[in-house]
C-alpha cells in the first residue's frame, strides 16, 4: 500500500473536502495505483540537479505603486453567494 | 456555398469583397449549430444574441474598410476563459452561476480584431482530463464517430471546429489539452510557448504549465489566430516581452535548411501501427519537401507523466483553494460553520477527477512528502528541459505522433485514471519544458478516426512549427477532409 484510507482522509481534511465512504474507497485505490506509478521517478539520479518550477526564466515584475483602474466594489461582489453592500457574508467564525 | 465550412482566410476575402456579410455568416454558423449540436455537444453555452450584435458591428467596420484580421469571424471559446457578462463554468458545477465581471486579455485581443463569439465550448472540469468525459454539462462526441471521445480537455473547442460549428476556437493546454483533441478531431491545434499568450483571465489549473492556443481548420488560420492573441501583457507577469513576428510570413513552400529531429522515445512499444505508419509517411513527405532528418534522443521522456502527475496536481490543489463558496460560485447554504461550509461546498461542487487531483496535490506538498514527490518531480523536470536543449542543438523541430493511438470509445478508460494519464505521454513533456507544440492532421485510421502529427520546437520557435506544418498540410491535403455529420 502506497497510501492508506486514514492518510487520504487526513489530506482531504487539509484540502477541505468531505468524502463519502464509497468515494474514500475509490479514491484511495486510485491514488494508490498512481503513487505506485510515480515512484518510477526514483529510478532517476537527481543529486545536485536544481529543481525547475518555471521553464521560462521569470523575474519579479515591478511597477510603480500608483493606483490603477480596477473592479469596483459592486462588480467584485456581484458573484458572491451572500453579500451586503460592502462585503461577502460567511457563517459565523468566532 | 457552405459558409460554415470555410476557413478564416477564405471568409476574410469574401467579407472584404462584400460577397458575404458578417451577419449572414453568423446566421449560417448558427444554422449549422442547430443542425448538428445535438449530435456533437460542443458547447456549454451559446451566445447567439450577442454574436449577432457583434456581427452587425463587424459589418459596419467592414463597410468602412476598417475591419481587423478576424472581423466578422465566428469563434468558440473554451469555457475556462473569462468572458465579461457571459457565464464561465470551467465545466464545473462549482461555477454554475459564475458570470465574470471582466474579460480575459485574449478576449480583448479577439474583440479588437473584430471576432464574433458564438459560444463557450465544453471541456473537462477545470481542464483536468483527456476525454472531455469529466464535464458537469454533458460529454461532447467525436464528430467523426459519436461512439468515440473527442479528446480533452479542450474537447468542445476541437469538436466545434471539426463539426464546422465555428470557424476557429480557443482552447488551453496544460499537458496536451489542445494538441490531443486536435489530433483526435482532425483539426490543427497549437500550444504556444509558455508566456507567448497572456493567461490573464484564464481560470488557472497549473500555472507553470497552462497556455492558451488556437484550434483552426488549417495552418494558415493557425498563423492568423496566433498573430492576434500573442504578446506581452502587463497583467500576466509570466507573459514574455518578446517581439511578435508576422506568423503568416512563415507560410512558405519548401523546407530547405530545416532539420527535423525524430525522437526515438516517441516511437516506443505500444504505439499503434496505423499511427506510426501515418507519422512515418509524413516524415518522408517532409523530406521530399527539402527537410533534413536527424535521429535524436530525449532519454527522460518516460518520466514525464510521473513528474507531471505530481507537479500539475500540486499546483492545482493550490489554485483551486479559491473555490470556497465565499466570493463566487456554489455555496452550501445549510452549513452551520465556516469549515463545514467550505467542505460541503467543495465536496458538492467538484467532480471526481478534480477531487482526486486536489487530494493527490495536497498529499505531494504535505509535510514529510514534499521532498520525495514535489522536489523530485521538479528535478526530473530540469532533466526533461535539458534533453530538449540538447536535441535542439541538432535540429530545428521534433516530429512525432501526438497520441499513441487514435481516439478510443467513450467510457473505455473512465474507471482507470492511470491508464488515461499514460495516454498523455507524448504531449506532457512540452508543457514541462514550456516549449511550443502543434498538431496537424496526417492521416485517418481504417476505423475512420483522425491521426495527428506533432511538431515541437524550442522556446518561441512557433514560426518553424508553422512552416513545417504548412508544408505537410499542402502535400498531404488531409485538412480538407471533413467528418460526415
Amino acid at each position: 500500500m502506497n497510501i492508506s484510507k486514514e492518510e487520504v482522509l487526513k489530506v482531504a481534511q487539509l484540502a477541505r473536502l468531505e468524502l463519502a465512504d464509497d468515494e474514500l474507497d475509490a479514491i484511495t485505490a486510485q491514488l494508490d495505483k498512481v503513487l505506485g506509478y510515480v515512484v518510477k521517478l526514483n529510478e532517476v539520479e537527481t543529486e545536485n540537479i536544481k529543481p525547475t518550477t518555471h521553464a521560462i526564466a521569470v523575474h519579479n515584475a515591478f511597477r510603480d505603486d500608483v493606483v490603477q483602474p480596477s473592479l469596483s466594489q459592486d462588480e467584485a461582489l456581484t458573484n458572491g453567494p451572500e453579500t451586503n453592500s460592502e462585503a461577502f457574508i460567511v457563517p459565523k467564525v468566532i | 456555398m457552405n459558409l460554415h465550412a470555410l476557413t478564416i482566410h477564405e471568409l476574410h476575402d469574401l467579407l472584404a469583397k462584400k460577397e458575404v456579410s458578417a451577419v449572414e455568416l453568423a446566421g449560417a454558423v448558427f444554422d449549422r449549430i442547430d443542425a448538428v449540436e445535438e449530435k456533437v455537444g460542443s458547447f456549454i453555452s451559446l451566445t447567439k444574441e450577442q454574436a449577432l450584435s457583434q456581427a452587425a458591428e463587424a459589418d459596419k467596420q467592414l463597410a468602412s474598410g476598417a475591419g481587423g484580421a478576424l472581423c466578422g469571424i465566428p469563434l468558440a471559446i473554451k469555457d475556462v476563459v473569462c468572458t465579461k457578462g457571459v457565464r464561465t463554468t470551467a465545466g464545473s458545477k462549482i461555477l454554475q452561476s459564475f458570470v465574470p465581471p471582466y474579460d480575459a486579455t485574449v478576449m480583448h485581443k479577439l474583440q479588437q480584431a473584430g471576432a464574433v463569439m458564438v459560444g463557450k465550448a465544453s471541456m473537462d472540469e477545470f481542464a483536468m482530463g483527456s476525454t472531455n468525459e469529466n464535464c458537469a454539462y454533458g460529454v461532447p462526441k467525436n464528430p467523426w464517430n459519436s461512439d468515440y471521445i473527442c479528446g480533452g480537455s479542450s474537447g468542445g473547442s476541437a469538436a466545434a471546429v471539426a463539426a464546422d460549428e465555428c470557424i476557429a476556437s480557443l482552447g488551453s493546454d496544460t499537458g496536451g489539452s489542445i494538441r490531443q483533441p486536435a489530433s483526435h478531431c482532425g483539426v490543427v491545434g497549437l500550444k504556444p510557448t509558455y508566456g507567448r499568450v497572456s493567461r490573464f483571465g484564464l481560470l488557472a489549473f497549473a500555472s507553470s504549465l497552462d497556455q492558451i492556443g488556437p484550434f483552426t481548420k488549417d495552418v494558415t488560420d493557425c498563423a492568423l489566430m496566433l498573430n492576434v492573441i500573442s504578446g506581452y501583457d502587463k497583467r500576466d507577469s509570466t507573459s514574455v516581452n518578446q517581439h511578435v513576428p508576422d506568423y503568416l510570413a512563415s507560410l512558405t513552400d519548401g523546407l530547405q535548411g530545416i532539420t527535423i529531429g525524430i525522437p526515438e522515445e516517441y516511437f516506443a512499444e505500444g504505439l499503434d501501427s496505423e499511427v506510426e505508419a501515418a507519422v512515418r509517411n509524413s516524415i518522408a513527405t517532409l523530406q521530399e519537401a527539402g527537410a533534413a532528418v536527424e535521429e535524436v534522443s530525449l532519454p527522460h521522456t518516460e518520466y514525464g507523466v510521473a513528474a507531471y502527475y505530481i507537479i500539475a496536481p500540486a499546483e492545482a490543489s493550490s489554485n483551486l483553494a479559491r473555490y470556497d463558496g465565499v466570493k463566487y460560485g456554489l455555496r452550501d447554504m445549510d452549513a452551520d460553520s465556516l469549515l463545514d461550509m467550505y467542505k460541503k461546498t467543495r465536496s458538492q461542487g467538484f467532480g471526481d477527477e478534480v477531487k482526486r487531483r486536489i487530494i493527490m496535490g495536497t498529499y505531494a506538498l504535505s509535510s514529510g512528502y514534499y521532498d520525495a514527490y514535489y522536489k523530485k518531480a521538479s528535478q526530473v523536470r530540469t532533466l526533461i528541459v535539458e534533453d530538449y536543449k540538447k536535441a535542439f542543438e541538432k535540429c530545428d523541430v521534433l516530429v512525432s505522433p501526438v497520441t499513441p493511438s487514435p481516439a478510443w470509445k467513450i467510457g473505455e478508460k473512465s474507471d482507470d485514471p492511470l491508464s488515461m494519464y499514460l495516454s498523455d505521454v507524448l504531449t506532457i513533456p512540452a508543457n514541462l519544458a514550456g516549449i511550443p507544440g502543434m498538431s496537424v492532421p496526417c492521416g485517418i485510421s481504417k476505423a475512420g478516426l483522425p491521426i495527428g502529427f506533432q511538431i515541437q520546437g524550442a522556446h518561441f520557435a512557433e514560426e518553424k512549427l508553422i512552416r513545417v506544418g504548412y508544408n505537410l498540410e499542402q502535400r498531404l491535403n488531409i485538412s480538407a477532409k471533413k467528418p460526415s455529420l
